[in-house]
């Protein structure tokens, strides 16, 4: 029989072997990514990628800032219904909601967050875009059925428990004696939340935002299913536009080859995606390392 | 009322407030509102397509229309209700059944798409002489809603009334046992050797970023990974529910270690010292004594990324997952779809009739979601232990 | 010497618990009174009915009267919000917003209207501040935060926003308990010097302290007042054989 000592050598170095597989998993993407998109930029120009304003891959012509554009239209409609709804829905379960509310409605959060995006994606191209086509269409606006609000707005609902769930966890944690110090002063619970809780949450919250947006760049199933294949620079949100990631499924659902521009293009969008989700990630543990910092949290 | 207690502006502030919190109250109720409004969709668009219907119509059966099936029912009067898919089959319904051959007699048949929305009061196609026959056939009795048993047994279909979301559902369990069978003794083993042996150094430090990382990527550029290597390079069949199962394992991955972790946090360092105490390896008190305690957690934590590895889309169709598949697949080499990519692929069907389906879809996937974590919740709840 | 806070058969329980039995006693003006008595007994929680800040937990019900100058501070129509503006509190944990310096005492005062901002603003930061003992040490970094200075710094920063509101009665609950010695000399030599101007009720664990800083001192034990009287009379000479009992140290 092996000794214990030898035993316990080749269970660590099975652990150990274990627990490389996230990082050989990390570098798999990237490297899959990366070897594929340099491909593309050995046949295409990088800077007419980044700056070229014609995404017409038929015509092999591969510029993809609107697409880029589009990526973060969305985005922004979506971050405008999930950040104030997120935010004030953590406040209230938080700050007011006595611990029956809370109990009830924190599960139901919870479903909303376990909603599958492909399920969110139907709605939104079957209930949500024809609503909004004919809500605009009364007052004279032509709206195509895949206009940009659509998406946008069920995106932004499926970041709402994101948003909330993150900033009720930082909104509890500010100390009680923070509070109190503002209320024993004559200050109203309003006006302690308003000065004193949030700005001492702030840092937790954008890791919060954060996390939101970069959920919000990568997110595919809703955009695919409500929003165009056009791509299609404007301001207007009644308009079709189209994504990073519709392109990219577009690319790999077609029957073009693999080595084909079309194909390996899609890896270079889904490099871009990857290096900014990612640093976004970055910036945000760092703003939730500071918040933890300041009131010495060790765990969150 | 006594002023002797007045602060200048205070029934403004007091009224502020009272706004604030009614502000965000509202937009709690926003929330749930849609949760409610977005089910009750669901629950609206799908439950039709638990039932089915069936008309009774003259079926003739002779050696010609045995042979040539379209011709077993009356085209011009019958044609238009009866499904293609029905008189398809009615060769392989032949076999079982013999005594049918040489009668001409009423049978129950499947109904044809259109006139099962019609009498769902979906939507309708029909002219006006149609309907005039299928409400004179409704008071006759010779119209049956059943039990949509298609849907629970069947796979994919171009036919909308004949498509059934059982292939996607076994292609999900296929898919879930590879996820599970890497992603979890993976992940566990990953949280040990984080929690129980490794030292703070440099190199944890970089696993630590790196899962958390690891877990703020895209899905869909977790289907690019499944693509280029598993795939391309290691030439694991394409659509075929290995691939898939082991590009949502790496994705699991860090929901896994994250609370695989927490559980074995939560055991008291007492019990090791105890171990220790005892003259036992570090293995040895992980295995009998700290496992053992850490599992419930770790149970919790597998059945959440079950439930999200399940309603995953975007990178199974990177990985090709969402063919056409109108047999339930036996084989994990096989060609094979799933629940959430079902509902994708119907989703995009151009008849109407398949939007019933895709909702039922979501309600048997959403009752599956929900069942897991309710699981989880209650587990957690059981075995919470505050030492 | 004049009564500025009086309560009546203060009453309180935290759901069926009952945890004042009934406490009156009467608090004198420009005085500081010293709480004591062992840990659960009450005292902290008497003091927090005196600004209402038992009003943020849930469950809990007060029975009995407390006023401030003959007006009752849970009367019809009172509100809470302006009773903590005349009644003033400070924690036992350090407590300054994430503001700088010199919001931390703004912060207050503005809201309430007493000032505009600019020069008057600064006039009453600057006045508080060196009320409080602080001004010198931070005059030249108002803009810092607030959590960068040291615990007794913080400390007498909480108390100069709270001087800042001029409220009638600052109420202390173990407010050097967090500090080192030195820290807390410095905050009891404040204590002295600003009961000229404010009435201060202070909980306290320490013994000693009460000794050394209070005028009147109230022993409470198990919900109940008991004794209640100048210090000396306390230390020195204790009517009841539970106050001697606890000062003897054969309790606590």
């Amino acid at each position: 029989m092996f000794n214990r000592n030898f035993r316990e050598s080749i269970v660590k170095a099975l652990l150990i072997t274990a627990s490389l597989i996230t990082i050989l998993t990390t570098f798999g993407i990237l490297f899959s990514i990366l070897f594929e998109a340099i491909e593309f930029f050995k046949m295409q120009s990088f800077f007419y990628f980044i700056f070229g304003a014609d995404w017409f891959p038929e015509a092999d012509k591969f510029g993809a800032l609107p697409l880029f554009a589009g990526t973060f239209y969305i985005t922004a409609i979506a971050m405008l219904i999930a950040l104030p709804i997120g935010l004030l829905s953590a406040i209230y379960m938080s700050e007011y909601a006595t611990k029956r509310v809370r109990e009830t409605l924190k599960p139901m959060l919870e479903i909303l967050a376990g909603i599958p995006t492909v399920v969110y994606g139907f709605f939104a191209a079957i209930t949500m875009a024809p609503a909004i086509v004919e809500f605009f269409e009364m007052f004279g606006f032509h709206v195509s059925f895949q206009n940009a609000l659509a998406p946008g707005i069920v995106m932004g609902i499926m970041i709402i428990p994101i948003i909330s769930s993150l900033s009720d966890d930082v909104i509890s944690s500010v100390p009680k004696h923070v509070r109190h110090g503002s209320l024993a002063l004559g200050m109203t619970k309003s006006e302690t939340i308003i000065h004193i809780v949030l700005p001492s949450a702030l840092p937790g919250i954008i890791s919060a935002t954060l996390l939101g947006i970069s959920r919000a760049l990568g997110e595919t199933m809703i955009v695919v299913m409500a929003a165009g294949l056009q791509a299609n620079m404007t301001w207007n949100p009644l308009e079709t536009m189209t994504t990073v990631t519709v392109c990219i499924v577009d690319a790999m659902t077609g029957d073009q080859e693999f080595s084909s521009p079309e194909t390996l293009g899609a890896f270079a969008l889904g490099l871009v995606l990857f290096v900014v989700t990612l640093s976004i990630n970055i910036v945000s543990v760092y703003a939730i390392r500071k918040f933890h910092k300041k009131y010495k949290i060790s765990n969150l | 009322m006594d002023n002797y207690f007045h602060i200048p502006q205070l029934a403004k502030r007091k009224a502020k407030a009272k706004r604030f919190k009614y502000i965000a109250m509202m937009a709690l109720v926003a929330s749930v509102a849609f949760l409610a409004f977005f089910l009750s969709d669901m629950i609206i668009k799908g439950h039709g397509a638990f039932t089915q219907t069936y008309v009774k119509v003259p079926v003739l059966i002779n050696e010609k229309t045995a042979k040539f099936t379209h011709l077993a029912v009356d085209r011009k009067e019958y044609g238009f209700m009866v499904s293609r898919a029905w008189l398809r089959g009615l060769k392989n319904t032949l076999k079982d059944t013999p005594e049918w051959m040489n009668t001409n007699k009423e049978r129950w048949t499947l109904a044809n798409s259109n006139v099962d929305q019609f009498i769902k009061g979906k939507y309708n196609r029909l002219k006006p002489e149609q309907i005039k026959k299928i409400e004179q056939m409704q008071k006759d009795g010779k119209v049956e809603r059943r039990f949509n048993n298609i849907f629970f047994e069947k796979g994919d279909s171009k036919i909308p009334e004949f498509s059934g979301f059982m292939a996607s559902i076994v292609g999900t369990i296929m898919t879930m046992i590879i996820t599970m069978l890497i992603a979890v003794p993976l992940g566990v083993m990953t949280a040990i050797y984080l929690e129980e042996f490794a030292k703070d150094n440099k190199f944890t430090q970089i696993i630590e970023v790196n899962i958390n990382n690891l877990a703020a990527i895209p899905s869909i550029l977790f289907g690019l990974l499944g693509l280029a290597i598993f795939i391309n390079f290691f030439g694991v069949p394409r659509s075929s529910p290995l691939v898939g199962g082991m590009t949502l394992a790496l994705m699991s991955l860090p929901v896994i270690i994250v609370s695989s972790k927490a559980a074995l946090k939560s055991v008291p360092d007492s019990i090791r010292q105890a171990g220790f105490a005892l003259g036992l390896t570090k293995w040895q008190i992980v295995r009998d004594h700290v496992l053992p305690l850490a599992m419930p957690g770790m149970l919790t934590g597998a059945i959440i990324a079950l439930a999200q590895a399940m309603g995953e889309t975007a990178p199974l169709i990177m990985v090709g997952m969402i063919a056409f598949i109108p047999d339930i697949s036996t084989s994990f080499l096989d060609a094979t779809t799933v629940m959430p990519a079902q509902i994708f692929t119907w989703s995009g069907m151009p008849e109407r009739a398949y939007i019933e389906r895709t909702a039922a879809g979501i309600l048997v996937l959403l009752g599956i979601l929900i069942s897991l974590n309710a699981i989880a919740i209650y587990l957690r709840k059981k075995y919470t232990k505050t030492w | 010497m004049n009564i500025k806070v009086k309560t009546d058969k203060l009453k309180l329980w935290y759901g069926d618990k009952q945890a004042l039995n009934g406490v009156s006693l009467d608090i004198y003006e420009n005085k500081i009174t010293a709480f004591i008595g062992p840990s659960g007994c009450g005292k902290s929680t008497y003091l927090r009915c005196l600004n209402r800040m038992n009003d943020l937990i849930g469950g809990v019900t007060i029975k009995g009267k407390v006023t401030l100058d003959g007006h009752d501070i849970y009367g019809v129509g009172v509100d809470e919000v302006a009773v903590r503006k005349k009644i003033g509190m400070v924690f036992q944990q350090p407590n300054p917003f994430p503001k700088s310096i010199y919001d931390n005492v703004a912060y207050a005062p503005l809201m309430h209207d007493m000032v505009k901002k600019g020069k008057e603003c600064d006039a009453l930061v600057e006045r508080s501040l060196r009320d409080a003992g602080l001004w010198e040490e931070v005059k030249d970094k108002l803009n810092e935060s607030g959590t960068t200075l040291s615990g007794g710094q913080q400390q007498r920063l909480c108390i100069a926003r709270t001087i800042a509101v001029e409220p009638d009665v600052i109420l202390m609950d173990e407010p050097t308990s967090a500090l080192d010695p030195i820290s807390t000399q410095v905050i009891e030599n404040l204590m002295t010097k600003l009961k000229e101007k404010f009435t201060i009720i202070v909980v306290t664990h320490n013994m000693q302290q009460a000794a050394r800083i209070a005028d009147y001192t109230a022993f409470f034990h198990l919900g109940n007042l008991i004794e209640y009287s100048e210090t000396e009379k306390i230390f020195v000479n204790p009517q009841e054989e539970k106050t001697e009992q606890y000062i003897t140290g054969k309790f606590g």
